[in-house]
């Protein structure tokens, strides 16, 4: 059906956007990889020379690195952790006869679209905060000493803000799987005697293995550049106990305007997503046939 | 006796649901509660929860400091404009993928949302650079290209898993019936398409407005749309909680109020009709 002159037409009319997220993905990624040789400073122009693979030398050497890397994964890791499991959870409980259930969904789905920079500024004020913060009252209510959450555990009152972010979406996602179970095998397994567990383990998981598959890949596209939520309530601090690699990028790049060392990192960066990125999309590659 | 049960059932869980519900959207429902108080209200210990002098002196006091319309007339500028200039590109390139699949279609849909993977910090230094020389830095329309473009895989997708749902027979039924090409436009694909255009669009304008790392890098006060009007307030020297309120309700209220109403779209759109 398709003739020469529909085909060429096709290509054409994909042309943009193809060639557009090219240069895209190549001018700065090709900058950056440039870039990433060179000693470059912000504050002294002029300077710029080859220097080879110094900056890698030095990024990699760089405690502050492992920190970050550590500290990326333990981001995605953590909040996909609690956001599946979680809205697992959530969405079964939502799929039960609720009275009102399209304003509890509304409710529930709300965090996900507040902007990352105001639930960090929220977070961090109104409830972390060990003076006036809710957590600190409610802590002095029960006669507890009230803990400093971002001084103290910083990373984990991140992972928490973003989790609460995130919850709501992996809660609809899987809510709208679930509701496209077929009753008649659950009634099925009913009538075999299979008790909630088994129903849960053996129809109810491998229903949703796709839709978490989903949430998982998405997420992760997001979760991997977290950079608002840190620079809003602990610009990475203290010391480097919050800070991730997109953050640590952005501080040596535009806070010490060593533009040669983040490049680096940039590359490090992008060469760490690849990787992750070739393990996800084999996985949605196979979901999506 | 059945009954009886299967009623306390559904009282536990709608109780239970209503508790969940409320816990995780207590803090916004308390941002917006404190953004009608008096500071002093606003800290007072023990807090007060609904039984204080409500006031509205706060969003005026955050737009007379710091322009709040502006910020805002950013933010829609900017994210409307990402989303249209992006779909004005990703509905003939979908368009054809969806319609015209060649072998490659599938390797190429993959390539695309590959690019949304490319970490920000990766590329952040050569466009501050490249914004610098051409002087696009804190311009709305630097900034718009630059969401647009992080935007597009998604808008392709979404528009592509719309269009694929489209018979191709109906089409063809309409050539058959010697329609004209116009017509077949006007009056059988357009009004098959435009409620996937639609959801794509809102569901992009909300991805532009919450995006916060290039916009927070990229703009400084005059193309600043509100992640950055919002950011300026995180200076403890700034912290006024009733303030801080106002201007948080402020800022998240028209998209909350668009997300709601696009929270259907939003699961086949972001998914990309995997989960239905």
């Amino acid at each position: 059906m398709a003739t020469r002159h529909q085909k060429s037409l096709a290509r054409f009319m994909v042309a943009p956007s193809v060639l557009l997220l090219l240069g895209w993905m190549i001018v700065p990624l090709a900058m950056t990889l440039w870039f990433s040789f060179q000693s470059y400073n912000l504050l002294s122009p002029g300077m710029e020379q080859f220097i080879g693979w110094t900056n890698y030398k030095y990024f990699l050497s760089d405690p502050a690195f492992w920190t970050a890397m550590q500290n990326t994964l333990l981001i995605v890791g953590g909040v996909l952790l609690i956001t599946v499991a979680g809205g697992v959870v959530l969405a079964l409980l939502l799929d039960q006869p609720i009275m009102g259930q399209g304003i509890v969904r509304i409710l529930m789905i709300a965090p996900f679209f507040i902007m990352p920079t105001v639930s960090a500024l929220v977070w961090k004020n109104m409830f972390m905060n060990p003076v006036n913060g809710l957590f600190a009252w409610m802590a002095k209510a029960v006669g507890a000493q009230p803990i400093d959450f971002l001084a103290q555990y910083p990373l984990m009152s991140i992972i928490l803000i973003v989790a609460w972010q995130w919850l709501p979406f992996a809660t609809l996602i899987l809510l709208t799987a679930l509701q496209s179970l077929d009753s008649e095998q659950m009634e099925a397994a009913e009538m075999d005697g299979a008790g909630a567990w088994a129903k849960f383990t053996h129809l109810v998981l491998p229903h949703l293995s796709r839709a978490i598959t989903v949430v998982i890949l998405i997420e992760t596209i997001f979760l991997l550049s977290v950079f608002a939520e840190i620079l809003v309530t602990t610009n990475g601090g203290p010391g480097y106990q919050s800070t991730n690699l997109t953050y640590l990028v952005f501080s040596q790049a535009l806070l010490q305007f060593d533009v040669g060392g983040a490049s680096a990192g940039g590359i490090i960066a992008v060469i760490l997503a690849n990787i992750v990125a070739i393990f996800l999309m084999r996985m949605i590659g196979k979901t999506l046939e | 006796m059945a009954r009886r049960v299967s009623d306390r059932r559904r009282w536990f869980f709608t109780v239970l649901a209503w508790l969940v519900a409320l816990l995780i959207f207590f803090p916004i429902l308390w941002t917006i509660l404190t953004s009608f108080k008096s500071e002093a209200d606003a800290i007072a210990s023990p807090p007060k929860f609904l039984f204080f002098d409500w006031t509205t002196e706060n969003f005026a006091e955050v737009q007379a400091r710091s322009s709040y319309l502006r910020h805002f007339m950013n933010s829609v500028i900017i994210s409307i404009g990402s989303t249209l200039l992006g779909l004005l590109i990703a509905i003939p390139s979908a368009w054809s993928m969806a319609f015209q699949p060649g072998k490659r279609t599938k390797d190429l849909l993959m390539w695309m949302l590959s690019t949304k993977m490319m970490p920000a910090a990766g590329v952040l230094i050569p466009m501050y650079l490249i914004f610098r020389s051409w002087g696009l830095l804190d311009t709305r329309l630097g900034i718009t290209i630059v969401l647009m473009l992080i935007n597009l895989p998604i808008i392709i997708w979404m528009l592509y898993t719309y269009f694929r749902e489209i018979p191709s027979e109906i089409l063809e039924a309409a050539r058959m019936d010697g329609a004209s090409l116009r017509n077949e436009i006007v009056h059988v694909l357009t009004p098959m398409a435009v409620p996937g255009i639609a959801s794509t669009m809102l569901l992009n304008v909300i991805l532009a407005w919450n995006e916060a790392f290039w916009t927070l890098n990229l703009t400084t006060s005059k193309a600043a749309p509100l992640t950055t009007f919002i950011a300026s307030y995180s200076s403890p020297e700034g912290l006024f909680y009733a303030k801080l309120s106002a201007a948080s309700t402020m800022a998240i209220a028209p998209i909350l109020i668009l997300g709601w109403f696009s929270q259907k779209q939003l699961v086949r759109g972001l998914t990309f009709g995997a989960v239905k």
